[in-house]
């Protein structure tokens, strides 16, 4: 006989076990409010239950718990803390806290992805068994949500496997694998067959009848390791905030709240660090930090890598064979990303010997893999015997995608363009890996242009996970699909844009890097100004990323586009662009890899300012403000992007946002330069309003390029957002 | 003196049991101390660069306690990077004792502006957490024959010839009187709600005060410091009042002060620093007297430090129109009065540490904001707030309204 409280299905058996299986509404279980009324109403009947003699928990979905229902946190309104709380403290933890002081065992058995919330319910029982499948994740990821583990994850984690173990675990938000979990003692045991998960759960509570105290709850409890008057843990707590801020620049609330959850947690008993742990997800949940990255990160992400701008009416399609021209730094690079997703490809340069230099680069980094015991010589061989290192076009014969990395020159482009694309297959894909150059112009070159996009990688190719689509205006749909689903085929994610001068991500950079330029004109000394641009979260300094980037780079791309008469077309970037000029063909300072450039280097990788450029800039009366200092390096690419979304440049504000913060660096907190608008905050207002106030401030102190774009003036007077 | 030194401001927070059930162990001593000073800066939109020190009792200064926890809290409550903090210890008497040194600094003209109060959170940092010579040496103890507290509260008791019921009858008004002066509103003025990081009221109130205790209540808890004396400390206080045949335990957990959690901030500054900051003088301080009496018995140094700082003052008791004596024991509620002549009607007329605790390092700083506040609902002068201090001192100081 079986009951369904609000979506739990309670049976007991004969020999008074309770199994209560989660099988919610929807695809998973989560901790939404259905959840909180079954879990409720399952530990009161359990309550009054009179024979029971244990409680076996499990679920009925593939995955055991999904955790928190972030659609229903991420519209929680700053000045709701105080029913949060209550409702995390009263109708969350309250209930589980009652499960795990039941007077019987309670067992989870783990069939499936157990994380945040999931995992958080499985602490609360006595017992943890998994099954030993890839399915079963186990961890409390909420870190990389922006928020921290409210359900007691934070708290039991420290009492169950001491701070030193648990705080890691807390501030990576790391995912375990089932053996991994069992290793680090979040799971007991593991169950390699999964009819006999329940059975064993409940022979277990068969042997162990008073294992129905959790470690805590018992008499004479310490936490592992130690409480506050260790001292390796107190040696432990002085060191991780310096370890935690190096990491996110005190730009992520998360972290160092948990943080302050753990250390109170060490210094109070069980019940009190469980109702601090909830104040603290009260306090998180409202950020903006939290919401941009739920937004973004979360919801955004997904519906760029579900496809949402991939045309729907074309059939899914594989790459089988990827023609790419150019074994350079990007075509070696695109190589092995393609390779490892067992793509067989052929690298074509000009002469064998480079096209083989191009192969050898993925031998490296497989290399390296099998050094860290992730890759063994058998898959080495397998990815490598994929590629073919040639020289001859010919070899392209039957490539269903080329994807031409040559250097960025038109007129060398067309010529590739015109020898290769005959070797495709019918309806073969043609992309070009151009980050500068406009793909209907070069599309002009091609005798099928329907079937000429852009497919634009960033470098490190086997590290940068985002690839940047571009529609022709003659690009077919069918083309734009194939080239989507050879993206996710190599596990990268996907914007699509349309054509424009530098695209997305090299238009908006180029506003980071001339907004660095100009401070740097304006007098304030570089150490100060790549500070500034590290302080506000992006990954590196303007002036430093200049250096990698290369003035003699940016000065060819201008010289390209002003032999074009597009130069400036978009953007104002003019002031880094005469700087590049000046200091390649004054001072020869070509970048890092032509022997330096705003930076000498040395041989150990350390730097310091190249000198002159004091001499020839410095100004030891030029005073801005930090804030604004961090302000105009952000806004310039907020503005940027603002721009690229009105122009239709950008075709959704989630492709934008993803787009920014893999492709770009936009720093983590501000969930993207779209949504940064979103939840920006200024003289108590939030949102586009108060973005386009301070932007209208930016704009009289330092000139017209911070003057906010019209799409964000409508969003602010219609009290709308970005979405 | 050169300079008055006047009290613009006297707050505190409310006060819970001292144990891990208490509303306030979630509350670390940092933040309960930051929480005190936010509001004081905010009810006065007061501009902390002006704040020449702030100056904070703490008896337990260890663990998270510890490390100048008053320099810990003024940075915790944002206060300008300015201003400096200094945690001392007088025992019993440090809250006191760092609003008497703030005068002082004040009088003396040295400084302007200076914050005093205290923080102990007794469910944290529990007492005797930073240990001490006099509690941990043996050599020490047996130097100045060191007991417990509590024997020396007995034995003024016995002293006194005061019986159970007399201790007892003390403790109900204590509890009575603060029950009625709380449900009358009479302490909302300087009791500041503790709140959390959202803003999210922690406690309101003292929660620590049992309005419906009895006497018959109090009749039937055991004594708590008999089995101490058993052990031997008793003879050690009989070898210094050899007129006694023995002590009577009449202490217990009833009519002695309760362990709790809290903190208080007293503003005080010159007559220019209130100008400078549109900051309206309440009282002022008149006199300090801080002194010494007998070790062993402990408790019995107020009423002489009351005497002393009334001598100072050129005042005598008839001066003087409300007493505070922290009531650490009842015992040394009724010596104070006793031995300065004065009546339980103007003394702890809203009851004291017995029915709302004694958080060490806190209660003298409290003890101010108190009695300023009855003194103003009364529309009265002056008053005299004293403390039993451990190794036998005492403090008293002086207030009065301007």
């Amino acid at each position: 006989m079986s009951e369904n409280i609000h979506g739990f299905i309670y049976e007991k058996d004969t020999d008074g076990i309770v199994t209560v299986t989660m099988d919610m509404d929807g695809p998973v279980n989560a901790m939404n409010s259905q959840y909180r009324d079954a879990m409720q109403n399952t530990v009161a009947k359990l309550e009054t239950e009179t024979d029971l003699t244990g409680v076996v928990l499990a679920s009925a979905k593939s995955t055991f718990f999904a955790g928190g229902d972030l659609r229903e946190l991420s519209s929680v309104a700053k000045g709701q803390e105080e029913q949060q709380f209550r409702m995390i403290d009263d109708d969350i933890k309250a209930p589980l806290r009652r499960l795990e002081k039941l007077g019987v065992p309670v067992v989870a058995a783990i069939n499936g992805a157990a994380l945040g919330g999931g995992l958080e319910i499985c602490l609360a029982c006595h017992y943890r068994l998994a099954l030993n499948t890839p399915k079963v994740l186990i961890g409390l990821p909420e870190v990389t949500l922006g928020l921290l583990p409210g359900g007691g994850g934070v708290v039991r984690s420290i009492h169950m496997l001491g701070l030193e173990k648990a705080l890691p675990l807390l501030l990576e938000g790391t995912r375990l694998n089932a053996a991994k979990a069992l290793e680090v003692g979040y799971v007991d045991a593991l169950v390699d067959d999964a009819d006999a998960l329940i059975t064993s759960a409940k022979a277990w509570i068969k042997d162990h009848p008073s294992a129905c105290t959790q470690p805590w709850d018992r008499k004479g409890h310490t936490i592992p390791g130690g409480n506050a008057s260790n001292p390796a843990v107190r040696n432990l707590l002085s060191v991780a905030p310096a370890m935690t801020l190096k990491k996110t620049r005190g730009l992520l609330p998360a972290p160092e709240r948990i943080l302050a959850v753990a250390g109170d947690t060490m210094s109070v008993d069980f019940d009190t660090a469980l109702r601090i742990e909830s104040r603290g997800l009260a306090f998180l949940i409202t950020t903006p930090a939290a919401k941009n990255i739920i937004t973004a990160g979360f919801f955004q992400m997904n519906s760029v890598n579900g496809g949402a701008a991939r045309p729907k009416d074309v059939e899914p399609g594989k790459v089988k064979k990827v023609g790419i021209l150019g074994a350079g730094m990007m075509g070696q690079g695109i190589a092995f990303s393609s390779a490892m997703a067992g793509i067989e490809v052929v690298l074509k340069d000009l002469s064998l010997d480079a096209a083989e230099q191009g192969k050898a680069y993925t031998a490296r980094l497989l290399d390296k893999q099998i050094q860290r015991g992730r890759k063994t010589e058998d898959d080495k061989n397998t990815v490598l015997g994929l590629i073919k290192a040639t020289d001859s076009y010919t070899d392209l014969k039957g490539c269903d995608l080329i994807i031409e990395a040559v250097f960025e020159n038109i007129e060398l482009k067309n010529n590739v363009t015109k020898e290769a694309e005959g070797y495709l297959t019918e309806n073969g894909v043609y992309g070009s890996n151009t980050s500068t150059l406009p793909i209907s112009q070069l599309a002009e070159a091609s005798a099928k242009p329907e079937n000429f996009i852009g497919i634009h990688f960033f470098s490190p190719v086997d590290k940068m996970p985002l690839v940047e689509i571009i529609c022709g205006d003659k690009t077919s749909d069918t083309t734009l699909a194939r080239a989507f689903d050879y993206a996710r085929q190599i596990r990268k994610t996907a914007i699509v844009v349309n054509d424009s001068l530098g695209f997305f991500t090299s238009r908006v950079f180029g506003t980071y890097l001339d907004e660095g330029a100009r401070l740097l004109t304006e007098g304030h000394d570089p150490v100060l100004i790549d500070a500034m641009g590290k302080q506000v979260g992006m990954p590196v300094g303007p002036l430093t990323v200049q250096d990698e980037v290369s003035q003699e780079l940016t000065r060819k791309a201008a010289a390209t586009h002003r032999d074009m008469g597009v130069l400036g077309s978009n953007s104002d970037c003019a002031v880094n662009i005469d700087l590049c000029e000046t200091m390649v063909s004054q001072f020869g300072r070509g970048g890092r890899y032509h022997g330096g450039g705003y930076y000498e280097y040395a041989e150990d990788g350390s730097k310091t300012v190249w000198p002159k450029l004091y001499e020839l800039y410095y100004n030891a009366n030029a005073s801005v403000p930090h804030q604004d200092m961090k302000e105009r390096l952000l806004f310039r690419q907020v503005i940027e992007s603002l721009k690229c979304l009105q122009e239709g440049v950008l075709r959704s504000v989630a492709e934008g946002n993803v787009g920014s913060l893999l492709g770009i660096g936009a720093p983590a907190w501000t969930g993207g330069f779209l949504q940064f608008v979103n939840t920006y905050e200024h003289h108590q207002d939030t949102g586009p309003a108060a973005f386009v106030a301070r932007a209208k401030e930016l704009a009289e102190r330092y000139g017209d390029r911070f003057t906010p774009p019209a799409i964000a003036v409508e969003k602010a007077s219609a009290g709308d957002r970005f979405q | 003196m050169p300079h008055t030194a006047y009290i613009f401001d006297a707050l505190r927070t409310p006060r819970s049991k001292g144990k891990a059930d208490g509303s306030l162990h979630e509350v670390k001593p940092v933040a309960l101390g930051a929480g005190l000073l936010n509001a004081l800066q905010q009810r006065h939109d007061l501009d902390t660069r002006r704040v020449d020190d702030v100056v904070m009792g703490c008896v337990s200064p260890t663990g998270e306690q510890g490390g100048d926890v008053a320099k810990s809290i003024v940075q915790f409550a944002g206060w300008d990077e300015s201003v400096p903090g200094v945690q001392l210890d007088r025992f019993c008497a440090s809250g006191l004792e760092a609003v008497n040194i703030a005068a002082m600094k004040i009088a003396s003209g040295w400084e302007d502006l200076v914050v005093a109060g205290g923080i102990e959170s007794m469910s944290r940092v529990p007492m005797g957490s930073s240990g001490g010579a006099w509690l941990y040496d043996p050599e020490v103890a047996l130097h100045d024959s060191i007991v417990p507290q509590g024997i020396g509260a007995d034995t003024i008791a016995t002293l006194e010839g005061w019986s159970r019921e007399d201790v007892d009858s003390f403790a109900l008004a204590s509890q009575q009187r603060a029950a009625h002066a709380q449900a009358q509103g009479y302490f909302d003025r300087s009791v500041v709600p503790v709140k959390d990081l959202n803003g999210v009221t922690i406690l309101e109130k003292d929660d620590f005060i049992k309005p419906n205790t009895t006497l018959d209540i109090l009749g039937q808890l055991r004594p708590s410091f008999e089995a101490m004396g058993k052990l031997g400390f008793d003879d050690m206080m009989l070898r210094k009042y050899p007129q006694l045949p023995a002590i009577h335990h009449v202490h217990t957990p009833g009519n002695s002060s309760g362990i709790v959690d809290g903190s208080s901030a007293v503003l005080i500054g010159s007559e220019q620093a209130g100008k400078d900051l549109n900051l309206t003088p309440r009282a002022r301080i008149v006199a300090t007297a801080v002194l010494s009496t007998e070790p062993t018995i402990m408790l019995t140094g107020p009423g002489p430090a009351a005497r002393k700082a009334l001598t100072k003052a050129g005042m005598t008791t008839a001066d003087i129109d409300l007493f505070e004596i922290n009531e650490a024991f009842a015992s040394v509620g009724l010596r104070f009065m006793r031995d300065l002549d004065i009546s339980h009607e103007v003394t702890n007329v809203n009851g004291g540490a017995i029915a709302m605790g004694h958080p060490l390092g806190a209660t003298g700083a409290m003890l101010i904001s108190t009695v300023l506040d009855e003194l103003e609902r009364r529309n009265q002068k002056r008053a005299l707030i004293a403390l039993c201090v451990g190794g036998g001192m005492g403090i008293a100081t002086i207030i009065e309204r301007v």
